[in-house]
This record gives C-alpha cells, structure tokens and sequence, in this order.
C-alpha cells in the first residue's frame, strides 16, 4: 500500500472512531440525545468501546487469511487506542451522571455490584495496555514481553461481555451478537494456526 | 392583598392543557400528512401490510383530587417513544415502532376465579363503568428513571366491585395481551414467560391510588403504552402496573409474576418504591429524570414514590427490606 493511500485510510478511520464521539458531544450541547440522555451516553460509549475491542482484536485473524491484508497492522493500534478512548469516557459517564463523584457510592457500588465490579476490572485491564502503546515502551519492553502483556486485551473484552451481560435484564439477549463475534474472533486464532503448521508440514514434505 | 399562586411551580414549567392540545393536532396534521404522502408512495405495494393509524380519541374526563401536584409534565413525545413493553422489544424505541398490530377494537376484559360470576367487559363499556378522571402520577422504574405523566382512568375499586369477588379472593392477578403472531419479539428478543402476569394485594388493588387507566393526556392510550386498558400503581415500579390487559383474575394466594418469577433476588412481588432498599445491580437511592439535559436529570427518590401519606398504612407492622 502506497503512502498516501494509507494516509488516506487513517484519516478516514478517525474521523469515523471521533463521529461517535463528536455527536454526543453535539447532542450534550444541543439536548438532542433523545428521553435519557444519561442513559444514552452510557450506552454509547460502551457499546464503542466493546466493539472497537473487537475490531482491535480481528486484525490478527483478518491477516491470517491473506499475506495480502497485512498492512491492517497499520491500523490495530489505532483502534485500539480508541477503544480505551471511548472505555474512559464510559467510566467518566458512570463517575459523573451515575455517582454524582460521590465516592463512598462509587466504592459501594465496586464492593456490591458485579456488573460495576467486572467494568472496572475490565478497565484496569485496559489500562496497562494503553500506557504501553508508545513505540518507545514497545521497544523498552521488548516484543516478547510487550505481546505477553497485551495477551490482557483477552481478558479485557471477557470481563467486558460478563459486564454487559450482567447489566441486563434476566431473559434479555441483546448482548448475544457481541459474544458470538469475539467467540468466533478467539476461536479463530487457534483455528488459523492450526491451518498455518498444516500448510507448512505439506511445504515441507513436498 | 396576596394572591396566592397554587405551587412554588412557576408558572413556565408547567405546560397547560390547551398548549399540549394545540401541539397535538398540530403533530398528528403531520403525522397524517407524512402517512399519507407515504401511502401514496407505495402505492399497491403488497408487501406492506395495510395498517390503519389509531389517532388517540380525546376522552371526556373530569378533575380529580387524587392528582399529584408541582411537577413538570413529562412531554408526550418522551411518554410515547420511551417503553418497556417487551413483546414489543427490549430497546426503549422498539414498542413505539413495533406496537401499531395491537389489535385494541374489539377488546374485551375476562374477570374469572373467585367471583360470584365470571363475568366479561367489552372495553366501551368500562370506559363508560364510572367518570374518567385527569390524574398526574409520578412513574418510577426500577430502572432507575422516572416520569411525570397526566393519566387518564378511574380508581381499579370502582371496577372491583362491579365484579363481586368472593370473600376467599386475597389477590388479584392481570393478565396482558399475548399473541406470537402479533408480538413476535416475544421469543426474538427475550427468554420470558409469557404471557405478562401481575398481581396486587386485595387491599393495595382496593387503594383509591390503584388506577385502571384508560388514556394519558386527555386520549385514550397509544398501542406503546398499554392500550386499550392498563393499570398505574404510582407508588410501585413501573412493571408493577400491567399493560394492555386481557383477564383479571381474583386468587386466593399470591399469584405467579413475570419479573419476580425471572429474577426473585431482583425483583420482589411488592416493588413498592424504596430509596432505602438497593436492587441487587444498582442503588435505587436516585432516579433520572427522563426529558431533563444530561446533568439536570439526577433527583433523589422518594418512599413509596412520595405517595406515603396515602398507602404507607398498608403496609404497617411489614419488613419492607425482606418484603422488597
């Protein structure tokens, strides 16, 4: 890919991560986010976050696929730089409108409540990934170590879906398409390299 | 001399009658005009099943001394298009989209169980049972949000002793409307018993609060909202009050709910509205207010919904913590 069509791509790729972003924040401004506002920003922000989450992690399977697609690398980052993005301002939304910054009710609410308790530990999961996504830290840390670290985005959009299910109503299922996506996303991996060391055996008996 | 105002509600917040009125025409001469105009565009188009827009019909209704006071109206618009009517959906847009196949004419109410007679009312004749009444209830869903809404309907007492039930009936149970053909979300978007069933204490259905509720702004009930006939229980979550009803049934032991028989730990068979007592999930201490800027939307919820004065005594002697 050329320079300039990557350029190209990037740019288009964070104008539609901020859109989300850009029309809460319109919609804070205008009082245009329809009956619930509270409840609409904290949605949104967890829905993006889940499912950046997931595009962030369908680079590496989408690249399996083809040596062709290897310059979506390009992108992972990015995403999932955004995806921590919108996961702060999920946790802001909850601190803000939900607990008043009242922290007695936030530490009540961590100690009492699972689904709270699963979204901030997702959080905290997040958290370390994002400080070590600077390519100085990639370095300081080196690959193998840096990619044993960032095995935590795993267990970041486990604990992710476990919150979301848990913050809906018994019998209620809208969470169900998300679960199959990185279900489907995490079995992928073993499944493509178990495609891959197959290939490889044939090469070499061939 | 001091004239005195009837609310420390100035007189902006609150949106009179005629003005709600006014804006209603005005949006159903649209709402008329875009049909039409849609109608015309589709032509024969035998895909789309043919479906008549139910205007709601303006209700003849008189004062009510049982109405709340000093709040600001929840609009119509928010009361309409902000739903938990789940075999219409789990989003709180769907039931607006999805409720127009309710088919509320002709719709009749079955009363069986322990009653001298079982008996059966063709909705014209409940509307016509006893004079509708205008009454503003606060809403509050255990959902942690709430509502202002002007009710329309006549206190549940009225219609009660219409039915004769049998000293041995101790609760009353309400049945909603079930048709998978009509409610496909029913099986597409949740893993709930249906049909929808809910129940009251004898005395607590007896309660001049209990309302069985017609329409809502002056006109009878929009699909979404529960039409033709549903009830309001101001003191009690939202789910409490059932919707579109088809049977009322008097028991003589508790009888089975939809949300409690889902998630007992969750949701109790009285839900009265209780600041003290938290859902297993959240903290039912604040609500938001629906309609409101995000950060004007936190309130402090009230003891039975602020209704005490009224139905605290049926509940004397009770633990509410373990009777949640």
């Amino acid at each position: 890919m050329n320079r300039k069509t990557l350029i190209l791509l990037k740019t288009l790729t964070w104008i539609a991560c901020l859109s989300i972003a850009v029309r809460l924040a319109w919609g804070m401004v205008s009082n245009d986010l329809g009956p619930d506002p509270s409840a609409a920003i904290a949605f949104a922000t967890g829905k993006a976050t889940i499912w950046l989450l997931a595009i962030t992690l369908a680079v590496t399977p989408l690249r399996r696929l083809s040596p062709r697609l290897n310059w979506l690398i390009k992108f992972r980052r990015l995403f999932g730089l955004f995806a921590f993005f919108y996961a702060t301002l999920h946790m802001l939304t909850y601190v803000a409108l939900y607990s008043g910054f009242d922290l007695n009710a936030m530490l009540a609410d961590v100690a009492k409540r699972r689904f709270i308790t699963m979204g901030v530990a997702a959080y905290l999961l997040l958290l370390p990934l994002a400080l070590t996504s600077t390519t100085w830290a990639i370095r300081k840390l080196g690959g193998k170590n840096w990619n044993r670290l960032h095995k935590l985005v795993y267990a970041a959009a486990i604990c992710g879906v476990i919150h979301y299910w848990w913050q809906v109503k018994t019998g209620v299922i809208t969470p169900l398409t998300i679960t199959v996506v990185l279900a489907v996303l995490f079995l992928a991996r073993p499944v493509t390299s178990w495609l891959q060391r197959r290939k490889k055996r044939a090469a070499v008996a061939a | 001399m001091l004239i005195g105002k009837p609310s420390g509600i100035p007189s902006s917040e609150i949106t009179s009658r005629e003005d709600y009125f006014r804006y209603l025409s005005r949006r159903r001469f649209l709402k008329g005009a875009a049909a039409a105009a849609g109608a015309a565009a589709l032509g024969a188009n035998q895909f789309i099943a043919p479906r008549t827009v139910q205007a709601g019909t303006k209700l003849q209704t008189v004062q009510s001394p049982l109405t709340t006071t000093g709040e600001q109206l929840t609009t119509y618009d928010d009361i309409t298009h902000y739903n938990n009517f789940y075999e219409f959906g789990v989003d709180k847009g769907d039931p607006a989209k999805n409720a127009g196949g309710l088919p509320t004419r002709p719709w009749t109410v079955k009363v069986e169980g322990k009653v001298a007679k079982p008996l059966t009312f063709d909705i014209d004749d409940l509307l016509k049972l006893h004079p509708l009444e205008d009454r503003v209830y606060r809403h509050r869903c255990v959902e942690a949000w709430s509502m202002v809404i002007p009710w329309v309907g006549y206190s549940l007492s009225e219609f009660i002793k219409q039915c004769n039930p049998l000293p041995s009936a101790k609760y009353v149970q309400f049945l909603s409307y079930y048709n998978t053909k009509v409610e496909k979300w029913t099986y597409e978007d949740a893993t709930i018993n249906w049909p929808y069933s809910e129940g009251l204490r004898m005395d607590e259905a007896m309660n001049p609060l209990t309302l069985l509720t017609f329409g809502l702004y002056g006109e009878t009930l929009p699909n979404q909202d529960g039409a033709p006939v549903r009830m309001v229980l101001p003191w009690k979550y939202g789910f409490k009050s059932a919707k579109s009803i088809v049977t009322v049934r008097f028991v003589d032991k508790q009888p089975p709910t939809t949300w409690n028989d889902q998630a007992p730990s969750e949701y109790g068979f009285y839900s009265n509205v209780n600041p003290n007592v938290d859902h297993p999930r959240w903290s039912q201490k604040t609500e938001r207010r629906i309609g409101l800027p995000f950060y004007a939307q936190r309130r402090t919820t009230l003891m039975f919904n602020g209704y005490t004065d009224q139905v605290a005594s049926l509940y004397n002697g009770m633990d509410l913590r373990r009777n949640f």
